[in-house]
């Protein structure tokens, strides 16, 4: 028996080092990773859940399907295929123009 | 059956099929040039051994012998994998391919299938998205082509395995679509019950037509599109633009020798045996055939496995056969024939399928 | 079920490893391949939350068709390893301590509500198969089904028109 909190732990922890990630890194396609790598703690919170509504849903309440979770993660999947292909093809678009993938050299429209 | 004997079962069979794919895998190479030799008019190897039967074993001494290049500006980390993910990768889809019923050998009995089990009440289980997990493992063998070209830091290689791994994930789609009209006659995404839901005949209006119940005859449109994003995704005639010889000097293993070039080598191959193994499970009633009765009781316990081998022989003999008489396509034919062509005919079966199915009940 | 502990600690060990190993490698290759390696290990923690057709998905998707496109384009576009800006350094001095404030807070929070929020097991009950997902998929969340599947659409138009050459 796994307690939950420690999947919400490692979910919190991977989620914590996504947004570091997303602070710290320079590159712009670092930076996208760290995104993904926040997606995917989040779905790991999703199918913890989903498991524990499985065996611990109070009877008599119909308001949770307890495989709502991992129908979720499907979704969160999807929006995040998609988001890393509009990305992507902007980064590629930047890139032809000022031929680098740093981000702090892409500042053309600050003061 | 405890825990003990499992393992110890599981690991018997993990190394008696090892053993028998790389010794099939270094045959089919033999076979191949045979073949080839044969269409093209021409002997092939004749010289090592009765009908050249040895040259399998001079080819792999040639490989241990040969020195082992590492080119100065490859990203060496990177080099040393890829032809390593590429050859687990292909070694990994072996464990849920079922070869055959149970066998029962000195009182126990154990599934012909790696990861197969028999509960305590005697029924065979394997995993259920069986299927799903080759398609996975397939998914992350596109690594191993796309690391190999980028490490090799030569621009033969990077064009090659850029052009690879885009074919490969483009027909992945078409070979996964192909297959879910498979999933709707049977019901289940695991290997074994897509077997065990072939069994007997097709039954039309109440006659028993003494058809087998093999969905080769309701998706024969599904397994055209099946076996054409097969070769795709195996880099083989008709499709092998990324590796041939008169194009990119060898593509995306241009600057790999000995070893790591048979390991490639050999990770093509096992992906054929593959991709042959899942035709004949999924189209053609995997291991049911006619029934032998005049063979000992041992022998009737291996005949199904005999009827399996027959069939991925015959779909081997498939590839090499094609290799031989087609021409290659052209890279932008290739990609505008599984986008254009083979991606909506896939559609087209599933919705097709879907109708039918649920038309019938 | 000392085994289910044991086999969680060790996925997760790689799971961490792989998220640090993405910060710290200077190379967006290196830190690409070590996100499949993250991606690859939570597919193994799903198996293990008996989801199997979540971690299947997770696999040919995630790290089978989503990370082969970062990686594709890390290739494409040859960038080398990265260097070091002076935006990064103070991000990094106030960053890193606040994370670690943020994540062991919430980590202190759960371990303290211990008790109260129970476990979860392996489950021999069918919970996860892929016919209950279809289910539920396609029959009470058929309008986010679709509407997802517009959004693809959507997506592939943009990345056509952002991909191509102006000439």
């Amino acid at each position: 028996m796994v307690p939950l909190s420690w999947y919400l732990i490692l979910s919190a922890v991977l989620f914590s080092l996504g947004v570091l990630g997303f602070l710290l890194k320079r590159n712009i396609i670092t930076i996208f990773m760290s995104i993904e790598l926040m997606l995917n703690a989040v779905n790991l919170s999703f199918v913890a859940f989903a498991n524990f509504w499985n065996t611990h849903l109070p009877p008599g309440q119909t308001s949770i399907i307890p495989l709502s979770g991992q129908v979720f993660v499907f979704f969160v999947m999807v929006v995040a295929a998609a988001e890393a292909a509009v990305g992507l093809a902007i980064i590629i678009a930047v890139f032809r123009t000022r031929e680098t993938l740093n981000v702090d050299r892409v500042n053309l429209l600050k003061l | 059956m405890d825990t003990k004997t499992f393992i110890i079962a599981a690991v018997i069979k993990i190394a008696l099929v090892v053993f028998i794919m790389l010794t099939g895998v270094a045959y089919t190479t033999w076979l191949e040039r045979k073949v080839i030799g044969r269409i093209q008019n021409r002997w092939g190897p004749t010289r090592v051994g009765p009908f050249g039967l040895l040259q399998p074993l001079a080819d792999g001494i040639k490989f241990i012998l040969k020195e082992d290049l590492l080119p100065d500006y490859v990203h060496k980390g990177l080099f040393i994998l890829a032809p390593m993910l590429a050859l687990v990768m292909s070694l990994i889809s072996i464990a849920v391919i079922p070869f055959g019923e149970t066998i029962t050998i000195a009182g126990h009995t154990t599934a012909l299938q790696i990861s197969g089990m028999i509960s305590s009440k005697g029924a065979i289980s394997d995993i259920n998205i069986g299927l799903l997990i080759i398609l996975g493992v397939t998914s992350i063998g596109v690594y191993g082509v796309a690391l190999a070209g980028w490490s090799s830091n030569s621009k033969y290689s990077l064009l090659g395995s850029l052009r690879a791994s885009a074919q490969m994930i483009s027909y992945e789609l078409s070979l996964g679509l192909s297959l879910v009209g498979i999933l709707l006659l049977s019901g289940s995404l695991s290997l074994r019950e897509i077997v065990f839901s072939q069994s007997g005949h097709w039954i039309v209006g109440g006659h028993d037509t003494h058809i087998p119940h093999w969905f080769i005859f309701p998706q024969i449109v599904g397994f055209f599109i099946y076996l054409l994003a097969a070769y795709a995704e195996t880099n083989r005639i008709p499709f092998d633009m990324p590796e041939a010889e008169t194009e990119l000097v060898a593509g995306y293993h241009t600057e790999y020798s000995s070893m790591k070039f048979a390991m490639f080598f050999m990770a093509e191959y096992v992906n054929m045996f593959t991709v042959a193994c899942l035709a004949s499970l999924l189209f053609f009633g995997g291991w049911h055939g006619p029934h032998l009765a005049f063979l000992p009781p041992l022998g009737q316990a291996l005949l199904p496995v005999l009827w399996f081998a027959l069939k991925v022989f015959f779909f081997i003999f498939l590839y090499i056969w094609i290799r031989g008489t087609l021409p290659r396509f052209r890279y932008d034919q290739l990609m505008a024939f599984g986008w254009k062509f083979l991606l909506p005919l896939a559609i087209a079966n599933i919705i097709i399928t879907s109708f039918i199915v649920a038309w019938r009940g | 079920m000392i085994i289910h502990q044991v086999l969680f600690i060790v996925f997760g060990f790689i799971c961490v490893a792989g998220a640090v190993n993405l910060l710290v490698q200077r190379h967006p290759i290196n830190s690409a391949l070590s996100l499949v390696v993250v991606m690859a290990s939570l597919a193994l923690i799903y198996l293990l939350l008996g989801a199997e057709f979540v971690a299947a998905i997770q696999v040919i998707v995630y790290a089978g068709a989503i990370m082969v496109l970062f990686v594709f384009v890390i290739m494409l576009l040859n960038a080398g390893a990265e260097e070091r800006t002076r935006g990064s350094s103070v991000a990094l001095f106030v960053g890193v301590p606040g994370m670690i404030v943020l994540a062991g807070t919430v980590g202190w929070l759960l371990v303290h509500s211990g008790g109260q929020l129970g476990g979860v097991t392996i489950s021999s009950s069918s919970f996860g198969e892929t016919h209950q997902i279809a289910r539920l998929l396609f029959k009470d969340f058929l309008l986010p089904f679709e509407i997802t599947s517009v959004l693809i659409l959507i997506a592939i138009m943009g990345a056509v028109v952002l991909g191509k050459r102006e000439n």
